[in-house]
């Protein structure tokens, strides 16, 4: 018989053009195949990974293949365009740039001569926040942020203050060497394609992994161990495996000795007030006690061998090292597994056995690598000990009012191990580790017409750093920075709307966003943000005055804007991957990226920090403008090339110079050219001898000074004990000048504790809600974006509430039927679905499937629209009412990161309605609906 | 009726690891993009942004629960495309001639042009591995990319299918499973590779790698002491200190 004959060597595109994917925040680098269209433009035909990037390595997830879906969608906006219908109606006319430029303008100029703080100006997911900061910087307002204080700050902030990062965009597993990996609640796109080749690398060499989530789904779906755990009490287990790794003495004594503040020495007099403070030396220098002489010295002398049990009498105060108030607190039998084993839902033999195991591969395990490298000290080590032992960890631990001190506990955790920074643990990726105090301080001081006094964001070292105004009032609108939530070193975007609609702190003119779906799936109470931003005043006014949005996409947001700016999709714009700002690096190489118009846009519309500097060179910013008022950059991409954050450090660290430096140089006008040519990013690899060990290595230290990092060595030590925290304790003790209100001393003194604590979130108004409810991201979906796109929407379409066998059998669930769904703060009714791995008491459904009629270009009768729901309606920015007459809010009192994951609820079965309730209403599509077929193909 | 080949030169098919998929649909959209856009009529879809959207899939992954006697319930993601099966029945079945499998590496295709449209073949495919395109009117089904895997344009480390190029865990894996000595062969030996539903008698080529056994530490027995204690509680927190930082060389 014949068989055809076939063409097996077809040809695969005209072009390839190589850019970054930001079809979710990984930022893998792709290959872009371009074909001639029947117009004879260059069309999209394929996307897939990059086989030289450093962040995927060829791969791609769903989302990314999908971006061809995403830049030919038809929810894309076409123009600029100006309100003309009430607020959240979403009827819009078309207007020109021009117009629209001086419109936002015209109300912009005002507000930075009289009150630049009545601008807020917040950014959503952000991938550029180092020049959006430096835009709000010049402006002058203290208000702005991106989204961290309603995703992962707690994460973030904890990682910093106890160890120089946290995870994801700080570090990573030693995937080639870790033996066994630990893996808590997790967002899967944070981060998306390293965890599955990291799993993948771990299957192959058959390495243990251990998933602690109420879920099993993803990563935890492969996990050799799936630990279902009763929300919300992570660091509850996380706080036992210390009590038994320490009973055992199953700990890293010479790492905690070399390379942690265990050695160092804390007044413990309670009568000082200086209690709990370090001891330190006449420059400051933390004292630790020297094994070789006894007496105290700063713990970085010279070959100082610091004591982990020596404690210290000066001026009648007894001082005594960290190590013991450690050993003390965790060593108490209320840490012990059959103390917390009801409460997380672990058996106590479970708990042994998973700490026997950590210890196990941690210290029977070891293994040492032959390099020789010096430490800070002047030490010189032949070897460098490994300690095979991972863990990763973002959302799942993070979004909780008790956040910050779980993740703080895990930290721990990895230290007492020796797990960081060596081979087989976890590895920093440059440009971290950085210090909590190689960080800026928050900025907020206001200057009509002039700039800002600093950056916004960063790190407070104590009372003396908090972002209050001179009556000690909050200077910024989401109150970041202040007694309620000191360290929230990413702001509270999630906290802007309702702050603003009640002129609390003050009221604002004008707020203005990027890429944030507030008015949906991004806020808490989201038919409370939709009222508010549409409540008007006694005149008629709204009570936001004006807002000003930019987005790519028809998103809910959208219709609630005054102004739209349009954005571009991710192929037809610059970006850049910044050091200055979220980095991609890997732990073996410093890495940059860029984005650039693979395609040009077929639509009115312009990337938005083009359109930012454009607005800033109107206004007349400093750092936009030139002397003779001129418009300092073109767009985005000369910004790009041309900027100078610090002498020799701009934006780009790749091909400075004359191409060919690295980290510092000059600018370089071929800059672009050269990414381009080199496939969009630009890698440079960390010396052999500062691979690991790096906070304290001195080689690693000598080369991030040579790439820009920091301007000068930075060694530092891993913070057990958080002296800061301890500081705002004192103060809340009655200890110096700047005092915090009295109803918050309480919370404060409980809260911030030093050394990592575990307490239940506060379950005021909790009574008969006692189901924990969860939601979970797509593996194949980003935030509301997936819903737009043709083919992801064909795989998560629909999002049920998934009900654990015992609620399913208790309620008499069937397949179809609906439950209504109540907090404390409202109902939902919606569809259910059993799944039976999962947590007992706990239900779940996929995040932001969701969708508001009208928007995202589908038709109103898309089960997204109708059969689709959100769980934001359950919960509130503020907790319920408890009797004193104040509203405490729904976050962490640390770091004020959005509590989502406390939500507690009841389930009820009820006849089906026609629709997920409550209903939201319609928005008008400014840009139609998709087409009825799709049969894409260039040719 | 159509014919099978008594034999083919090479058996090459995807050997899919179960242990590790962690059913992230990477390989999904990956292969509607590259045949969407390559072998024959496009991968269609209808309603795309409406209350019914529905497309043509050459690969889709589902996913199942497993409640064991003992532990807690798993979830075991499962992709499922054709399995270029030794005894196809859709290519027996097929009353044109445009199901075929080739010989010289085993692959079953459909001749578009031959295509009559019928179905026969997805009702006769006991895996429900092929779609109609409803677009096209023809029968769409996994190609083995088999306009990737010779492809002298392509770099030749690219030349293996869409769906194991973009596979972010290394799940899929894509060889000649004729050959002992190959590394698919290899991997289906080790990690005893199985054939899906082998009652039907099709003779799958594919092969799924099982996942490894999970949560074996659930059976703990309560008062084993695991860890042991460096001192005794009595000793307090002293004695602690003393016995732990007495330790020759730490720990």
């Amino acid at each position: 018989m014949s068989q055809p004959q076939l063409e097996t060597s077809p040809k695969v595109s005209d072009e390839v053009r190589k850019t970054t994917c930001y079809m979710c925040a990984c930022r893998c680098g792709i290959n872009v195949h371009l074909k001639e269209g029947e117009d004879g433009k260059q069309r999209v035909s394929y996307i897939e990974g990059n086989k030289d990037h450093p962040v995927n390595r060829g791969v791609l997830c769903a989302k990314g293949s999908a971006g061809i879906m995403q830049v030919n969608a038809p929810s894309r906006l076409q123009s600029p365009m100006k309100r003309v219908g009430p607020r959240g109606s979403g009827e819009f006319e078309p207007i020109s740039w021009d117009e629209a430029l001086d419109m936002a303008a015209g109300w912009l100029e005002p507000l930075r001569k009289e009150a630049p703080e009545k601008l807020a100006f917040f950014t959503g997911r952000d991938q550029s926040q180092s020049f959006t900061s430096f835009f709000a910087q010049n402006f002058g307002t203290p208000n702005y942020a991106a989204h961290g204080g309603f995703c992962s700050v707690n994460m973030a902030a904890a990682g910093i203050y106890t160890m120089g990062g946290a995870f994801w965009e700080f570090g990573q597993p030693d995937w080639e060497n870790t033996k066994l990996f630990m893996l808590f609640g997790v967002a899967e796109d944070h981060d998306s394609n390293p965890i599955k080749m990291g799993l993948g690398r771990l299957k192959e060499r058959g390495a243990k992994v251990i998933g602690v989530n109420p879920i099993r789904t993803g990563y935890n779906a492969v996990a050799d161990e799936w630990v279902g755990i009763t929300p919300g009490t992570d660091g509850l287990f996380i706080l036992a495996l210390v009590h038994e790794l320490l009973k055992a003495g199953k700990i890293d004594l010479e790492y905690l000795a070399l390379r942690t503040n265990a050695p160092v020495l804390v007044n413990s007099d309670p009568d000082s007030a200086e209690y709990g403070l370090f001891l330190r030396d006449k420059a400051g220098k933390e004292l630790v006690i020297d094994k070789r002489t006894g007496k105290p010295v700063a713990f970085d002398a010279e070959g100082v061998e610091p004591d982990l049990g020596g404690t210290h009498r000066a001026k009648g105060i007894t001082h005594r090292p960290v190590f013991h108030m450690l050993a003390e607190r965790y060593l108490d039998p209320k840490y012990a597994p059959e103390a917390v084993a009801e409460q997380c839902g672990i058996s106590a033999g479970r708990i042994r056995k998973i700490a026997a195991e950590l210890a196990r591969v941690a210290f029977d395990e070891a293994f040492e690598i032959e390099q020789e490298w010096t430490d800070f000290r002047g030490v010189t080590h032949k070897t460098m000990q490994g300690r095979p032992v991972s863990f990763h960890s973002m959302r799942g631990v993070s979004a909780h009012a008790n956040g910050f001190q779980t993740c703080r506990a895990l930290h721990v955790l990895q230290i007492l191990l020796g797990s960081v920074e060596v081979p087989g643990g976890f590895r920093f990726k440059p440009p971290y580790p950085k210090p909590a105090t190689a960080h800026p301080k928050p900025h907020c001081k206001v200057t009509p017409g002039a700039p800002l006094d600093g950056p916004h964001l960063g790190f407070v070292h104590g009372p003396d750093d908090l972002a209050l105004d001179e009556n000690g009032h909050p200077a910024r609108i989401d109150k970041a920075f202040t007694w309620e939530n000191p360290m929230s070193a990413h702001g509270l975007m999630h906290m802007v709307i309702s702050n603003a609609y009640a002129g609390d702190p003050y009221k604002i003119d004008t707020l203005f966003l990027y890429m944030a779906n507030m008015s949906w799936n991004s806020s808490m109470n989201t038919g409370g943000v939709m009222k508010m931003l549409t409540d008007t005043d006694e005149n008629g006014e709204y009570v936001i005055p004006r807002i000003i949005y930019s987005d790519a996409y028809s998103s809910e947001m959208v219709a609630y804007a005054d102004l739209i700016l349009p954005d571009a999709t991710y192929l037809e714009r610059h970006d850049c991957i910044s050091l200055l700002d979220r980095p991609i690096c890997e732990a073996d190489a410093v890495a940059d990226a860029i984005r650039w118009p693979v395609i040009e846009p077929d639509r009115d519309v312009r990337g938005f920090q083009t359109v930012l500097v454009q607005l800033g060179a109107k206004l007349g910013l400093p750092g936009f403008t030139n002397d003779d008022g001129s418009a300092k950059y073109e767009d985005y991409a000369d910004y790009m090339v041309n900027h100078m954050r610090r002498p020799g450090v701009g934006p780009l660290a790749g091909f400075r110079g004359a191409g060919d430096e690295g980290g510092r140089g000059d600018i370089n006008p071929d800059q672009l050219d050269a990414y381009i040519k080199n496939g969009g990013f630009w890698m440079e690899h960390v010396p052999e001898e500062a691979m690991y060990y790096k906070p304290w290595n001195k080689a690693y230290q000598d080369w991030a000074v040579k790439m820009g990092f920091y301007d000068a060595p930075q060694p530092y030590l891993f913070q057990l004990y958080v002296e800061p925290m301890r500081k705002f304790q004192l103060a809340a003790e009655g200890h110096g000048d700047r005092q915090p209100p009295d109803h918050l001393r309480d919370q404060i003194k409980a809260t911030m504790d030093p050394l990592p604590i575990w307490y239940e979130t506060d379950q005021t108004g909790n009574e008969g809600f006692t189901v924990n409810a969860l939601t979970q991201r797509p593996m194949a979906m980003y935030h509301s974006w997936g819903s737009q796109n043709a083919w992801l929407r064909q795989i998560h379409g629909h999002n049920p509430l998934y009900v654990p066998s015992k609620i399913w059998v208790e309620n008499g669930f069937e397949d179809g039927d609906w439950a209504k769904v109540s907090s404390p703060h409202g109902a939902i009714t919606v569809p259910v679905a059993h799944m039976a791995a999962l947590n007992e008491n706990t239900v779940w459904t996929w995040n932001a499937i969701g969708k508001r009629k009208g928007a995202w270009a589908l038709e109103k009768d898309a089960p997204e629209a109708t059969k689709g729901f959100l769980l934001n309606h359950l919960i509130h920015e503020l907790l319920p009412p408890n009797g004193d007459g104040l509203r405490w809010s729904n976050s962490d009192p640390i770091t004020g990161q959005a509590a989502w994951f406390d939500l507690k609820v009841k389930i009820e079965k009820v006849a089906a309605p026609d629709e997920a309730l409550p209903k939201m209403g319609e928005q008008e599509s400014p840009v139609g609906t998709g087409p009825k077929a799709l049969a894409w193909k260039v040719q | 009726m159509t014919t099978l080949p008594a034999s083919t030169e090479k058996k090459l098919g995807l050997v899919i690891d179960l242990d590790t998929c962690v059913g992230c649909h990477a390989c999904v959209v990956s292969c509607k993009g590259w045949n969407t856009e390559n072998y024959g009529a496009p991968l269609s879809d209808q309603d795309p942004y409406g209350a019914d959207p529905s497309g043509t899939f050459l690969n889709r992954v589902h996913s199942y629960e497993v409640q064991p006697s003992e532990g807690p319930a798993q979830l075991i993601h499962f992709p499922k495309s054709c399995l270029h099966c030794d005894d196809a029945p859709c290519v027996t079945v097929c009353p044109t001639g445009a199901s075929y499998k080739r010989v010289e590496d085993g692959i079953v295709l459909v001749n578009e042009s031959d295509c009559i449209g019928c179905g026969l073949c997805a009702w006769a495919c006991p895996y429900g591995a092929r779609e109609m395109d409803q677009a096209a009117g023809v029968m769409k089904k996994c190609t083995l990319c088999v306009d990737r895997i010779y492809n002298e344009n392509l770099p030749e480390e690219d030349r293996q299918p869409a769906c194991v190029r973009t596979c972010p865990a290394g799940a899929r894996h894509f060889g000649d499973l004729s050959d002992p000595d190959s590394e698919v062969s290899q991997l289906v030996a080790e990690r005893g590779g199985m054939d899906l539903m082998p009652e039907q008698g099709t003779k799958p080529v594919n092969k799924y790698l099982p996942p490894r056994p999970k949560d074996t530490w659930e059976e703990v027995d309560i008062l084993a002491p695991l860890l042991e204690p460096v001192a005794p509680e009595a000793d307090g927190l002293l004695g602690w200190l003393d016995r732990t930082l007495g330790k020759v060389g730490g720990k």
